[in-house]
């Protein structure tokens, strides 16, 4: 490859390079501000400085919110439930959808897809009110309305109730996502392993499912992060701010009659990041394995 | 095992893909299906194989109606031209599959897949993901995940065609070996006459999805019984022209405004009295003779072993095999003789020989 690319191709790569690193900037100089910031009194630029404006007053003032406020453990418990919860979800009905979708052919197939697509065009917000009484309902089921331990339950004020929710607006993407995939495994793969023994549900698990491995990786990687940091929904349908998510507890401390702090809010937001890209770290290398490890041929 | 087809009929939509076909193998034969691409024959191959349920008709098993029993359950093995071998798992795993969803026990399981693998030669491969494999080492691989599972009957659909043409025809004696010695029943789909003709005992000839013809080799090339046939099968394609067969006595002559043709009283006598018919000619049944139609040489083509001439007569083209050692250029005249007794005969109109039905 390298030695393909001669003068030219070295030309393009420092130029694109040089483009790259000019619209990095302002995004890495913003974090870095913000990380010096949650531990400063206050920041003159991006140097730190004390009550009297000279340099240094560095503090943990800013991040006390992880020993000092019990609340805080409480809700990152909860996020990571939700965003667990709903990527399970999604992956597990999306996968079997998407291959139903792509490879049966039952009557209404096409509204369906037509009809998902269009759904998932509406701003959730207008579902909201509608959304409200089904929960409502959902409460006054019982044991599943509120009594299941860690989620809580399926009914308004739960964490599964925003687990099912957030799985519901986000499962036409979802689902067509996972029939692209399914779309692209050869039939005569599954022909033959239906020949071989399988029944359907078989192929859908031992064939289907490690074919698409890296479709499974991607949606969950999607779904993982949307469920770590979605607002509106938990927002909505619990009750309390400080103990439903990260996002609505950072919500909280913007506070419209007291004065905010925001290298508080700054501290919690990139406590809210941190998972965040350990798992993106984890999940880049496992994808950048299968597709290098990918398969050639076979098709 | 006997496989059967009653009036089997396969619509997709308004599409018909297989019109109405009636087959019977026998117990252990090797029967191809020929026909050109898109005339049902992967579709007619996957009824067989339960993929796809006939919208019409019967199929059995021997004896055994199968139209509603799963693929699973007809314990067949199949080949197909993408190979198809699952590319997440090793050779070992992709010959193991099927007897793993079987529940053959382990130790029988990998005696069995290494027997496999020994007779396809690719013992030494069993580690290798499919994507490591060359062409011709994964047809290898899932012909022996087909045959591993001990099947009631082989199912091929072009298994060669992705091959280059030297390992085609090795692939191609290796299958035929293989399949005389296992005695398994065998259908195998081609688009190529060649291979259906050196490897089956008997060809159904598909077009449209109708069954033209379902006979032996031979047969089929010595007595077509559709003008399709005579047309389909044969390399240099067979010399159609439209003549009238006119009794001169005892005698018979197919007639065209220019030439004038003798042919054998045998055959003379079904074409005669019906107006205009189709004649047929082999390229290898015309031969270059001092006294008998004159022509003049209008192509040669050089194949090696033989000259491939086109000589004209007035309208009427023939294509010949000649010696190469003659010499013959565009432009020589030449005059050649047909054998009488080697012509056929059809229907114009419903394109159906007028000698074999
Ligand atoms: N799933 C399907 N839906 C609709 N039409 C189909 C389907 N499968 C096949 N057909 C049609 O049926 C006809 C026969 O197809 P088939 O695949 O059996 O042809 P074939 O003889 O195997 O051709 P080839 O040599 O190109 O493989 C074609 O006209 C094809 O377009
Ligand atoms: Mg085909």
């Amino acid at each position: 490859m390298d030695e393909t690319m001669g003068v030219g191709g070295r030309g393009r790569a420092i130029l694109l390079l040089t483009v790259l690193a000019v619209l990095t900037v302002p995004i890495v100089v913003g974090y870095l501000w913000v990380i010096i910031s949650t531990f400063s009194q206050r920041t003159y630029g991006l140097i730190p400085v004390d009550a009297n404006g000279h340099p240094g007053g560095l503090t943990l003032r800013n991040w006390s919110f992880l020993w000092k406020d019990a609340a805080i453990w409480r809700v990152t418990v909860n996020t990571f439930v939700l965003a667990v919860g709903l990527t399970v979800g999604i992956v597990v009905v999306s996968s079997l959808a998407g291959y139903a979708l792509s490879r049966i052919s039952f009557p209404g197939r096409r509204p369906f897809l037509a009809t998902t697509l269009v759904l998932h065009a509406f701003p959730s917000v207008t579902l909201l009110i509608a959304i409200y009484f089904v929960l409502r309902w959902i409460t006054h089921i019982p044991v599943v309305g509120r009594g299941i331990p860690v989620i809580g339950g399926f009914g308004y004020n739960t964490l599964g109730g925003v687990i099912l929710v957030s799985v519901a607006l986000e499962l036409p993407l979802g689902v067509w996502l996972m029939k692209g995939f399914f779309d692209q495994v050869p039939w005569d793969i599954e022909r033959a392993a239906l020949i071989d023994g399988c029944s359907r549900l078989r192929v859908w698990w031992e064939i289907m499912l490690p074919l698409i491995k890296p479709g499974i990786a991607a949606l969950s990687i999607f779904s993982f992060i949307s469920g770590w940091n979605s607002f509106l929904i938990p927002y909505t349908f619990m009750t309390s701010q400080e103990k439903s998510t990260i996002a609505t507890y950072l919500r909280s401390l913007l506070s419209d009659t007291a004065p905010v702090n925001y290298s508080t809010v700054a501290a919690v937001g990139l406590f809210q990041l941190i998972p965040v890209m350990i798992f993106f770290l984890f999940t880049q290398e496992y994808l950048l394995n299968i597709f290098s490890g990918g398969v050639k041929g076979g098709s | 095992m006997i496989v059967k087809l009653e009036h089997v009929t396969k619509k997709f939509g308004d599409v018909v893909a297989v019109d109405d076909i009636n087959l019977e193998t026998r117990d252990g034969e090797f029967v191809a299906l020929l026909g050109p691409s898109g005339c049902g024959k992967t579709t007619t191959l996957l009824m067989i194989a339960g993929i796809y349920r006939p919208t019409e008709g019967v199929i059995r098993f021997g004896g055994r109606v199968v139209n509603r029993v799963p693929p699973k359950d007809r314990n067949i093995g199949m080949v197909f031209q993408s190979y198809a071998l699952y590319p997440h798992m090793t050779v070992l795993e992709n010959l193991t599959f099927p007897m793993r969803l079987k529940k053959v026990p382990r130790t029988e399981m990998l005696q069995r897949a290494q027997q496999v693998a020994d007779m396809m030669g690719i013992g030494h491969l069993l580690d290798r993901k499919p994507g490591q494999l060359s062409g011709g080492q994964q047809q290898r691989v899932a012909l022996g995940r087909a045959l591993v599972k001990q099947p009631d009957v082989l199912l091929f659909d072009e298994p060669l065609s992705n091959l280059d043409a030297r390992l085609r025809l090795s692939m191609r004696a290796e299958i035929k070996r293989l399949q005389l010695d296992l005695g398994i029943t065998s259908i195998y789909v081609t688009h190529d006459q060649v291979e259906a003709m050196t490897m089956a005992e008997r060809i159904a000839v598909i077009r449209d999805g109708q069954l033209q013809a379902f006979c032996p080799p031979n047969e089929l090339y010595d007595q077509p019984r559709t003008l399709f046939v005579a047309s389909f099968i044969g390399n240099p394609p067979m010399n159609f022209l439209e003549v009238e067969v006119v009794a001169d006595g005892d005698a018979f002559k197919a007639r065209c405004p220019e030439i004038e043709i003798p042919v054998s009283a045998e055959r003379g006598r079904a074409a005669a009295g019906r107006g205009k018919v189709v004649m047929g000619v082999r390229p290898e049944d015309i031969y270059l003779t001092r006294d008998g139609i004159a022509g003049e040489v209008y192509v040669v083509e050089p194949l090696g072993r033989d000259d491939l001439v086109d000589v004209r007569v007035g309208d009427v083209h023939f294509k010949t095999l000649v010696d190469p050692g003659l010499g013959l250029k565009i432009g020589d005249q030449v005059r050649f003789g047909i054998r009488p007794e080697r012509v056929q005969f059809f229907d114009p109109r419903t394109e159906h020989s007028l000698l074999w039905n």
